[in-house]
C-alpha cells in the first residue's frame, strides 16, 4: 500500500504546516484558498492548534503579527484580493523583522477579477506589496509536493532570517490533487530570544515594534537588513533546470507556467529545436545567475506566465538585455496551452 | 427497479456524498451514464453548491451526447461563484418516471443544501444514499475518520447513508494494489456503519487489472500538466 496520499495543493500546504509545527492559523475564506482554512478548522482544535477566523484579512495578518512577536510558528493564507488587504501588515511584520508564512492562491485580477488560476501578482509578490523599504522571501511551487515541501522550507527560512515569506502559488496549485508523500512532523528549533514572552523579572523588556522615532536609527536598521538580504541571495536562490546545457532558446516559467512550459519543451525537442526551460522555485531572490550563464549560449529567452508580463522584466534584467526576451502569456485566469508556448519557441527560434 | 446490466435493483434516487475528493462526481457521472445505456431515463443533479470547481458540468457534454438530462446551478463553472439551486432539481425529485442521480457536496456544510429535498425523498422511500470514501484521502485514512464524516454529511443533509462505494485511489499514480490494500478498511467501515460495502470503483485501466471493479471514465482536460 502506497504511503502516500491525495490532496489537494491547498490541503498540502495545511497539512505541511503542522507537520513543520505551526499551531496558529489566521485567515478570512476566499477562493481558490478556502482549503487551506477549511482544513485548519477541522485538523487544529484535534491538535490543540489555534484556528481562527478573524473579521477580514487585515485582522487576521495582525493576529499573525502578534502570534510570531511572541515567537511561536504562525501562517496566514488568502487568495490576491485578500492579500492585497493584507499588505500593511506585512509591511509592519516585516519592519519587525518577524517570521511568518504568508500564502497567496492567486486568482486573476485586477479588482474582484474571478475565480481562475493566475500568476499576476508576481509584483506585488517580489516587489513589495506593501509600503517602505523590505523584500519577502518568495517561493513558487509547481506541484502539490512541492505545496507540500516548500511550506516546511518557508517556515525554517523565515525562522532562520526572521522575516515573512511568502508561499506565491496560483488557483491551478491550489485545487489540483496529486499524490504526496507528508513531510515528517518536525521542527528545526530556533532560538528566539527576541520574542516578547515574558520577562519573569530577569531579563529586560523585548520590543516588537516598527516605528523608529530617529530617522537615523531607521536608515541604520533597513542598512542592516539589507546586508541580509544580500546574504539571502547569495545562498538561499533556488531553481530548476530542464535541458539548458545547449539550449538556444530558454523558456522562464515558475508554478503552473512551468509545467505547461516542460512539455512545451519536450516537444520543441522532439522537433529539433534546442529548447530549454529555468524555472524560478525563489522568485525573490530571483535566480539571476544561471540565467546569465544560460544567455552566453541562448539566442532568446521566452517568459511564460499568466499576467499580461511582470516575471519578464526580470527576466531582462538578469541577462542584462543580452538577448531578445518575448512574452507567451494568457491573463484573466486562463492558462497557456504546451501548444502556445511551442510556437512562441519556433517563433523564437525563427527570428534569432 | 430491474435494470439490465445491473446485478441488483436500481434505487429510483441515487444520492452520492462523501468527504470532498473522493471522486463521488466522476462516479455520479459514470452511473448516470450506465442507466441511461440501460435503456432508463435519467437526470443528473447537481447539489454541490460549496464547490466552484471539478463540477458536473465538466462533463455536460458527454451527458448531453448520451441523452442524459443534466440539472446544473446556472452559474457553475463561470467566475460567479453564486452557491444558487436551480429550481428543476424539484422536478428531478417529484418526477417518479425518471431515474435521478444526485451530486451531494463533499462535507457537512456542502451537504446542507440537501437538506431542503430530504423530505421529499424519504417520503417516497425508493433511493440509495452512497457514501463514497478514498482511504487515500487525508482526513478519511481510516475507518474511524470515514464514519465521523458521514454521521457529519448525515446530520446536515438528513438522509441516511444505505450504501458505500469504496473508490480508493492516489490519482495518476493508483495500481490494482493500492485498491485492494483499502479493502480491510472498507470492511471496518461496513462494520461501524452496519452498511455494506455494494461497489469498488476505479478509473478504468486500474479497474481492467482487478476483479470486477466499476470502471470509470474521468474527464479529462485539454491537455496534462
Amino acid at each position: 500500500m502506497t504511503d502516500k496520499v491525495l490532496m489537494k495543493g491547498n490541503e498540502a500546504i495545511a497539512e505541511a504546516a503542522i507537520a513543520a509545527g505551526c499551531r496558529h492559523y489566521f485567515g478570512y475564506p476566499i477562493t481558490p484558498q478556502t482549503e487551506v482554512a477549511a482544513y485548519m478548522s477541522k485538523r487544529m482544535p484535534k491538535i490543540g492548534g489555534t484556528f481562527l477566523q478573524a473579521e477580514s484579512e487585515i485582522s487576521a495578518i495582525n493576529m499573525v503579527y502578534g502570534v510570531a512577536g511572541a515567537g511561536f510558528r504562525v501562517m496566514t493564507s488568502s487568495s490576491s484580493p485578500g492579500i492585497s488587504l493584507k499588505q500593511e501588515g506585512i509591511s509592519y511584520i516585516a519592519g519587525a523583522d518577524l517570521p511568518a508564512l504568508i500564502v497567496n492562491v492567486q486568482r486573476g485580477g485586477p479588482g474582484l477579477g474571478g475565480i481562475q488560476p493566475s500568476q499576476s501578482d508576481y509584483f506585488q509578490a517580489t516587489k513589495g506589496g506593501g509600503h517602505g523599504d523590505y523584500h519577502l522571501l518568495v517561493l513558487a511551487p509547481a506541484s502539490v509536493q512541492e505545496m507540500a515541501d516548500l511550506t516546511v522550507k518557508a517556515f525554517d527560512l523565515a525562522d532562520k532570517y526572521r522575516m515573512p515569506v511568502m508561499l506565491l502559488a496560483d488557483g491551478t496549485m491550489g485545487q489540483m490533487m496529486e499524490p504526496v508523500s507528508l513531510p515528517e512532523p518536525s521542527e528545526v528549533k530556533t532560538e528566539k530570544p527576541w520574542a516578547v514572552t515574558g520577562t519573569k523579572g530577569v531579563r529586560k523588556h523585548n520590543i516588537i515594534n516598527s516605528l523608529y522615532l530617529n530617522p537615523e536609527q531607521l536608515e541604520k536598521t533597513n542598512v542592516e537588513r539589507f546586508e541580509k538580504y544580500k546574504l539571502i541571495e547569495e545562498t538561499e536562490t533556488a531553481y530548476e533546470e530542464f535541458m539548458t546545457d545547449d539550449a538556444e532558446v530558454v523558456v522562464v516559467a515558475f508554478g503552473i507556467a512551468a509545467r505547461v512550459s516542460k512539455n512545451a519543451v519536450r516537444a520543441a525537442r522532439e522537433k529539433g529545436i534546442k529548447a530549454g526551460l529555468i524555472r524560478p522555485i525563489t522568485l525573490w531572490p530571483f535566480p539571476k545567475k544561471p540565467l546569465l550563464k544560460a544567455a552566453e549560449k541562448a539566442k532568446a529567452f521566452i517568459s511564460v506566465e499568466l499576467s499580461m508580463g511582470q516575471m519578464i522584466e526580470d527576466v531582462e534584467l538578469a541577462i542584462k538585455c543580452s538577448r531578445p526576451v518575448y512574452l507567451c502569456n494568457r491573463s484573466g485566469g486562463m492558462i497557456p496551452t504546451p501548444e502556445q508556448v511551442l510556437s512562441a519557441i519556433e517563433k523564437a527560434k525563427g527570428e534569432n | 427497479m430491474r435494470l439490465k446490466g445491473f446485478s441488483v435493483p436500481v434505487k429510483r434516487i441515487t444520492l452520492f456524498s462523501g468527504h470532498y475528493g473522493s471522486g463521488k462526481t466522476n462516479i455520479a457521472v459514470n452511473y448516470a451514464l450506465k442507466i441511461k445505456e440501460n435503456g432508463a431515463n435519467c437526470r443528473i443533479v447537481d447539489l454541490d453548491i460549496v464547490n466552484p470547481y471539478f463540477r458536473t458540468k465538466d462533463s455536460a457534454k458527454r451527458l448531453a451526447d448520451a441523452g442524459v438530462e443534466t440539472v446544473f446551478p446556472a452559474y457553475a463553472n463561470s467566475n460567479v461563484d453564486l452557491p444558487a439551486l436551480p429550481k428543476e432539481i424539484y422536478g428531478a425529485v417529484a418526477d417518479r418516471n425518471t431515474f435521478a442521480v444526485l451530486d451531494i457536496g463533499g462535507d457537512d456544510r456542502g451537504a446542507l443544501a440537501l437538506g431542503r429535498y430530504a423530505p421529499d425523498i424519504l417520503a417516497e422511500n425508493d433511493y440509495e444514499m452512497v457514501f463514497v470514501a478514498n482511504f487515500y484521502r487525508p482526513l478519511t485514512r481510516n475507518a474511524k475518520d470515514a464514519l465521523s464524516v458521514m454521521r457529519e454529511i448525515e446530520a446536515a443533509g438528513g438522509i441516511p447513508f444505505t450504501a458505500i462505494v469504496n473508490n480508493s485511489n492516489v490519482g495518476e499514480e493508483t495500481a490494482a494494489e493500492d485498491l485492494t490494500a483499502t479493502f480491510k478498511i472498507a470492511e471496518e467501515l461496513s462494520r461501524l456503519s452496519g452498511l455494506p460495502v455494494v461497489a469498488v470503483t476505479a478509473e478504468e485501466k486500474v479497474a481492467q487489472k482487478t476483479n470486477g471493479a466499476f470502471p470509470l471514465v474521468l474527464e479529462r482536460k485539454n491537455f496534462d500538466i
